[in-house]
């Protein structure tokens, strides 16, 4: 089945650069993840949640930690059980409305950063973690593709079966709720979606960078789109074209993969920025 | 204040009452909302107008009893409510336009991948109705104040409502599109015969709209037809002996006609 697909890409892609296997796998890897990574990030733009989902990201480094101390076996089972009941303490705290949105999420941030440092530094040990700041999709393996295939496919499904009632919940909770929408319900499914997405991309583009790849295409998309669709069909498309694109330079610089996707990202945002106000 | 026995079918509230942290908002509260009626809740800021929509709308417990009763005096199970809130906090760039946002409350089909040729059809009915026939491709940010109100209620009236509950909001809609608003409110009451209950701050409009007007202070202080309520002296005391003889000046926030405001705690939920 992989000798097929890279079969084709051989036929497809006749480049140098993807003669390795290597970076035919990370191609493939880019154009799983970054679908799904646009599309919740529109949402995510328009409910002012990009700092939530920062903090989502850094939450990976101490379900890594606790995965540790536990002894489970598995990084991405660590980070995913951690990863969504994180999610999920948040969401809670956020819709109780007991404080400021944006303390909670700082406070929840702070906490996980410095204590998945604390407990992967134990004994001096931290840089073989390291790779996980900056991550590496030029390691992804075909059975990662298959992981990665099976996310893509149920988080659209997931994704086109919460998406309306998400957007009536998010512009008016009390008239979302006389049409029968589980508003709480969905907030936190949608989170929740959001965490898994994160915690099965950072392993190849790494803590540091991810929320730039789940907000900049969205951020870049919407101020060039004036409906739902265009803003879904900018998103993803950006995304792609960057990914792809960051990942070729990368490839001819030498350097690593998910910060000239990100570099790409933000020149999209930025010439989105200047062409707003002829679009819009 | 006893509710008299009528053979119409309404909304009936029965001594509802709401509090919370040990603090009254709402105490015995009880009116009826009747089938093809406009009836209006008026009152200062603070009174409890929201949180009474709120118990209506299900959101908040409440105690005595709100039921839906027909014309023979027979308990009607199910209660759909339409609700026009008073403003909506959303972000003013979203990429979402007039036609998603109802699509997305139509079909479920998700807009991101596009609107049916169907639902298309069902948005341009529904904002017909509320002469928004031109507003479909509009981003939702670039609505006027007037223009999202017509949009909500094309929303509340899909699928028809028993009881439609209108939140009108305190500034931001100029005269002209509370009229068209309110013109079009009366056109459906007596199309669809449907019980509608209006918040408004404008006891000017009040006045010439109204069926039924209820004057609210933690409970129902005065009800009856406009003319009987503005002449009370209950009315006066809230309002100050001028509002009685309104003729054409809109009244600007009623709310903060007198300085009298009776609970701060309540101040807070009307923006939650």
């Amino acid at each position: 089945m992989m000798n097929a697909i890279y079969a084709a890409m051989d036929f497809l892609l006749p480049f140098e650069a993807f003669e390795w296997t290597f970076m035919k796998n990370a191609l493939l890897a880019i154009l799983l993840l970054s679908p799904l990574l646009a599309l919740l990030g529109t949402m995510a733009v328009n409910q002012q949640m990009a700092f939530f989902s920062d903090a989502l990201g850094h939450s990976a480094l101490t379900g890594i930690g606790l995965g540790v101390v536990l002894g489970v076996s598995s990084d991405l089972a660590a980070m995913l059980i951690f990863g969504v009941v994180w999610a999920l303490l948040i969401c809670r705290i956020k819709q109780t409305g007991a404080a400021s949105t944006d303390t909670v999420i700082s406070v929840f941030s702070s906490t996980s950063v410095a204590a998945g440092l604390l407990i992967l530094s134990r004994g001096g040990g931290f840089a073989k973690y390291s790779r996980l700041l900056v991550g590496d999709v030029l390691a992804v393996t075909p059975q990662d593709l298959m992981h990665l295939l099976i996310a893509l496919v149920l988080g659209v499904a997931l994704w086109a079966l919460m998406y309306n009632q998400l957007l009536l919940g998010s512009i008016n909770p009390s008239l979302a709720k006389t049409r029968g929408v589980k508003v709480e319900l969905v907030e936190c499914a949608f989170v929740v979606l959001v965490a898994v997405a994160v915690m099965l991309a950072i392993k190849w583009v790494g803590v540091m960078l991810i929320n730039a790849l789940l907000i900049l295409p969205a951020a870049a998309g919407r101020n060039i789109a004036r409906s739902s669709r265009q803003h879904a069909l900018w998103s993803v498309g950006i995304s792609l074209l960057c990914g792809v694109a960051g990942l070729v330079s990368s490839y001819a610089w030498d350097t690593t993969v998910g910060a000239a996707i990100v570099l790409y990202a933000a020149v999209c945002y930025f010439v989105s920025l200047a062409l707003r106000r002829f679009i819009r | 204040m006893a509710t008299q026995s009528c053979s119409l079918c309404r909304i009936a509230l029965e001594n509802v009452s709401v509090s919370r942290g040990g603090q009254s908002l709402l105490q015995d509260v009880s009116m009826h909302i009747h089938c093809g009626q406009l009836t209006v809740l008026i009152g200062q800021n603070g009174a409890g107008k929201t949180t009474l929509i709120r118990a209506l709308l299900g959101e908040i417990p409440h105690g005595g009893a709100i039921r839906h009763v027909d014309g023979e005096n027979r308990q009607v199970p199910r209660l759909r409510t339409g609700y026009v809130p008073q403003h909506l906090q959303f972000d003013k760039e979203m990429p979402v336009t007039v036609e998603d946002f109802l699509a997305s409350a139509f079909s479920r089909r998700p807009v991101w991948t596009g609107v049916s040729r169907k639902t298309r059809a069902a948005v341009q009915e529904a904002l017909r109705e509320v002469e928004g026939e031109a507003l479909a491709k509009r981003p939702l940010g670039r609505c006027s104040g007037g223009e999202l109100q017509r949009v909500l209620l094309a929303l509340a009236i899909h699928p028809t409502p028993d009881l439609l509950v209108l939140d009108e909001p305190v500034s931001g809609v100029d005269q002209n599109g509370l009229r068209l608003f309110l013109d079009t409110v009366i056109r459906l009451k007596e199309q669809h015969h449907m019980a509608i209950l209006l918040v408004s701050h404008d006891l000017n409009l009040v006045r010439q709209y109204a069926d039924h007007v209820a004057l609210l202070d933690k409970t129902v202080l005065v009800q009856g037809t406009p003319d009987a309520v503005f002449a009370s002296p209950e009315f006066q005391k809230v309002f100050g002996v001028g509002a009685r003889n309104l003729t054409s000046a809109r009244i600007h926030g009623a709310d903060r006609w007198t300085p009298r405001v009776t609970s701060e705690s309540i101040e807070g939920e009307e923006n939650a």
